[in-house]
């Protein structure tokens, strides 16, 4: 290494300056000294405050002119301790905390942590509330597909897309704000069904959506797919094979970009999802505009699954029957001593589920969510655990990233798609 | 359309006009209403603050949810344009509003104190959301209220607050810069004094 | 999800194939419960067995997490969600450690047992982290969430969940962030 040793560094700083070449390049000849001639390496800080990290994700980068030679991301900086907070609470008041973890995608971890409880309950969901809930996360992976590629396209200088992806956004947070009162983390799945019937509105409303969204589409796919520019910096840049995703550890549309058609929507479908008939994209060299290509083609998916749930919704509960997990509807407590009685076990205790220890998984828009609840047969779990797909995917930046220049770098972080949220939990 | 060209002592007197009814030269109470109606007195203060605070360059300082939603108020619906605030500034050196959107963890907090200490004067900081400004949903050991080691002029509560509740705290904080032109941050927030000098400088 | 017999084949295969050194099982349990098999095995014995269930078709690993079982010991558990994807199968393998001696080989790294998996990279880094296994060869265990000269094991169930005491109006103007405490405003 080029680089003086610092002799107040601590063990922890050496070990994260440590950087490993790629063994294609040339040796670096570290008594070559000030000679011009003899490329040095630099490593950089793109800290975790930077326009470009997505969130704050610090890169340790080890460059060779502009060329990426090593990448070491540092994570931790918006750890926010929500498994250590969701074993202090009771398991209907773990939902708006863990929902909070990867904030693009509240939905998905709220059902996660639902499924994991249900299953361990045993409990019934109504086909209504799947209907829906399957309405309700399609709706937030378009979302959060549109934020990725608003802020992607930003990244790559296409400033414009931003405002029209976002324009798409409000009518999606509309939507969920007349079915919960929220925009974002929304806490509208409980466990057992959702909280809250659609409200007259809703269905009008959602079929204007799904009607003009996949003209939308094609418009953001006129804008991005005929730019020379953008066509350059995603096309042929940081391919990675699948094989090298899989002993990964990588799920989601970066697998499905690289040719593995793994969706666990088809593969291991849970509540109503066998019940829609979409298609999965897959990509076929795994660069950067496979993976660009994957998101949006998934959208289109997402918007006839939803019209699919909206056409087939059944009649019916919105939560499941069984009074000792969910609330009585508020009419019956003036007349009926039990739902009485159960509101009140459910609101100051809450429901207790018998010990066990279970994993959910669901496909998120990123890849494989999980969530690994154990319970001890108290009323509040002994330990939640979300598996993030960010977490996992980003071991493969790396090996993504190397060999590549720094804005191909920033182009395949765009296209990682990481939310630090879910990332640090 | 008449393009008029006049002098200052017409303008303050009603001088004379070609091809206009001549006007006396004005006296007294109605000397001062014709003044009052043409000119605007203020104090350097006070104007400069109406400019600062019509033109808040914010740091792009997104750390969770509330950043998503703080990216909604550059969308079109709520247009932070219209107020002149839509230059976000990615070096903190040419920003002078720090919006810190999202928890704060043990591990960024003296990230964000650099980041504002990187800053130039005159700066205000705005603590978007419930965690920032207490200690929000999570109440537990990786967390750190932003009050505890930045000068926060305007808490917006809210998890996430919506991008209109961010835009009143803006206005509130627009309104607090226009009413108190007090420069330095040391200077409001009565810690004059506390500066520290780096040992060996 | 391999059903109840299925599992226990599975834990025949690697008493079969395994078997231990010392002629200890390396099975310690066998758990089916809710549809999910889950089958505990000894700490020494985790690489292999994570490389014959992958010779089996578990070739992908979901999932690395701990838990703490306090206040039983061995206290410490890590579990590792393996996938088969081809035949959309599930297998949890849960190992425990004691907190008085929390080492767990690696199985990040390629050893002469197999091919490592080096999606445990990071996660087994966060367990160390949150509960202080210690994970034997891992090439770069450090802490990965928490500061770096953070002290303590936050997610182990005797560490205090911490946080700010909530200001109410009878213990209002005590705390450092209060409106009367010490560095208010104006």
């Amino acid at each position: 290494m080029s680089q003086v040793e610092n002799p107040t560094l601590s063990e922890y700083r050496k070990r994260e300056q440590s950087i490993t070449l790629s063994p294609t390049e040339e040796q670096l000849d570290p008594a070559a000294g000030a000679d011009a001639t003899v490329q040095q390496v630099l490593t950089l800080n793109f800290g975790p405050h930077h326009p470009a990290t997505h969130g704050v994700l610090r890169l340790l980068v080890t460059l060779q002119g502009e060329v990426v030679r090593d990448i070491k991301p540092i994570i931790g900086y918006v750890h926010t301790g929500i498994e250590k907070t969701a074993e202090d609470k009771a398991y209907w008041k773990v939902i708006p905390v863990i929902e909070r973890m990867d904030y693009l995608s509240y939905y998905f971890n709220a059902m996660a942590f639902v499924g994991a409880v249900e299953t361990l309950l045993e409990v019934q969901v109504p086909p209504r509330a799947q209907y829906l809930r399957v309405i309700h996360l399609e709706l937030n992976r378009i979302m959060s597909h549109l934020v990725w590629l608003g802020t992607s396209a930003l990244d790559l200088g296409a400033i414009s897309m931003f405002w029209y992806c976002f324009r798409e956004r409000e009518t999606i947070l509309d939507l969920f704000e007349m079915s919960s009162g929220q925009r974002m983390h929304t806490r509208y799945f409980q466990v057992g069904g959702v909280i809250e019937d659609i409200p007259p509105g809703f269905a009008s409303k959602l079929q204007g959506f799904l009607d003009e969204m996949p003209a939308r589409v094609d418009q953001y796919g006129d804008l991005l797919n005929g730019n020379e520019i953008v066509l350059k910096r995603l096309r042929g840049t940081c391919p990675l094979d699948a094989q090298t995703l899989l002993s990964l550890g990588v799920t989601g549309p970066l697998l499905r970009a690289a040719g593995n058609p793994w969706d666990l929507r088809k593969a291991a479908p849970f509540g109503s999802y066998g019940d829609f008939d979409f298609k999965i994209p897959v990509g076929t060299v795994g660069d950067n505009y496979d993976r660009f290509a994957v998101r949006m083609a998934e959208m289109r998916e997402s918007v006839k699954i939803i019209a699919q749930a909206l056409a087939g919704l059944p009649e019916g509960p919105y939560i499941t029957d069984d009074r000792k997990v969910a609330l009585p509807p508020r009419h019956e407590l003036a007349t009926s001593m039990e739902a009485l009685i159960h509101h009140f076990k459910l609101v100051t205790e809450g429901f207790r589920v018998p010990p066990g220890e279970v994993y959910f998984p669901l496909e998120s828009p990123r890849g494989e969510l999980g969530c690994f609840v154990r319970s001890d047969g108290s009323s509040k779990p002994a330990r939640v655990h979300m598996r993030d797909p960010s977490f996992v995917n980003l071991q493969a930046f790396a090996h993504m990233a190397k060999g590549a220049y720094i804005a191909d770098m920033i182009a395949t972080l765009a296209m990682l798609d990481p939310i630090l949220g879910g990332i640090d939990r | 359309m008449r393009v008029e060209e006049l002098t200052a002592p017409q303008m303050l007197r009603g001088g004379e006009l070609e091809g206009l009814t001549p006007s006396a030269h004005l006296e007294g109470a109605d000397l001062e209403r014709h003044v009052q109606e043409r000119v605007l007195t203020t104090t350097l203060e006070r104007a400069t603050a109406w400019a600062r605070s019509n033109s808040f360059f914010p740091a792009t300082f997104g750390l969770a949810c509330c950043a998503i939603e703080m990216m909604s108020i550059v969308a079109a619906r709520v247009d932070v344009a219209r107020f002149g605030y839509e230059a976000f500034r990615a070096s903190p050196r040419q920003a002078d509003l720090l919006i810190l959107s999202g928890r704060v963890s043990i591990k960024m907090a003296p990230i964000v104190r650099r980041i504002y200490d990187q800053m130039l004067e005159p700066k205000w900081a705005i603590s978007m959301g419930a965690c920032c400004s207490s200690m929000g949903v999570f109440n537990n050991y990786a967390l750190v209220p932003a009050d505890k080691f930045l000068p926060i002029d305007v808490h917006v509560p809210g998890c996430p607050p919506r991008p209109e509740a961010l835009m009143h705290g803006v206005l509130k904080l627009r309104k607090m810069v226009q009413d108190d032109a007090e420069e330095s941050w040391r200077e409001r927030y009565g810690a004059v004094g506390t500066e520290e000098i780096a040992p060996g400088a | 999800m391999p059903d109840a017999t299925g599992l226990e084949l599975i834990a025949q295969d690697l008493r079969k194939t395994i078997g231990g050194g010392d002629g200890a099982d390396p099975v310690l349990d066998t758990v089916f419960f809710r549809g999910r098999a889950t089958v505990s095995v000894r700490a020494e014995a985790i690489r292999a067995v994570l490389a014959q269930l992958r010779r089996r078709g578990y070739s992908f690993m979901s999932s690395l997490h701990g838990v703490d079982y306090y206040p039983d010991e061995p206290r410490l558990g890590v579990i590792y969600e393996l996938l088969d994807m081809s035949r959309v199968d599930r297998i949890t393998v849960k190992v425990r450690v004691p907190s008085d001696a929390p080492e767990l080989h690696s199985v990040t790294p390629e050893t002469p047992e197999g091919p490592g998996w080096p999606t445990a990279n990071h996660q087994e880094r966060e367990v160390y982290d949150m509960f202080g296994v210690i994970f034997r060869d891992h090439p770069d265990l450090r802490r990965i969430l928490m500061p770096e000269d953070y002290e303590g094991h936050p997610q182990r169930r005797d560490f205090p969940v911490g946080g700010e005491p909530v200001e109410f109006t009878f213990n209002e103007g005590e705390g450092p962030t209060s409106s009367r405490g010490a560095g208010s405003a104006r």
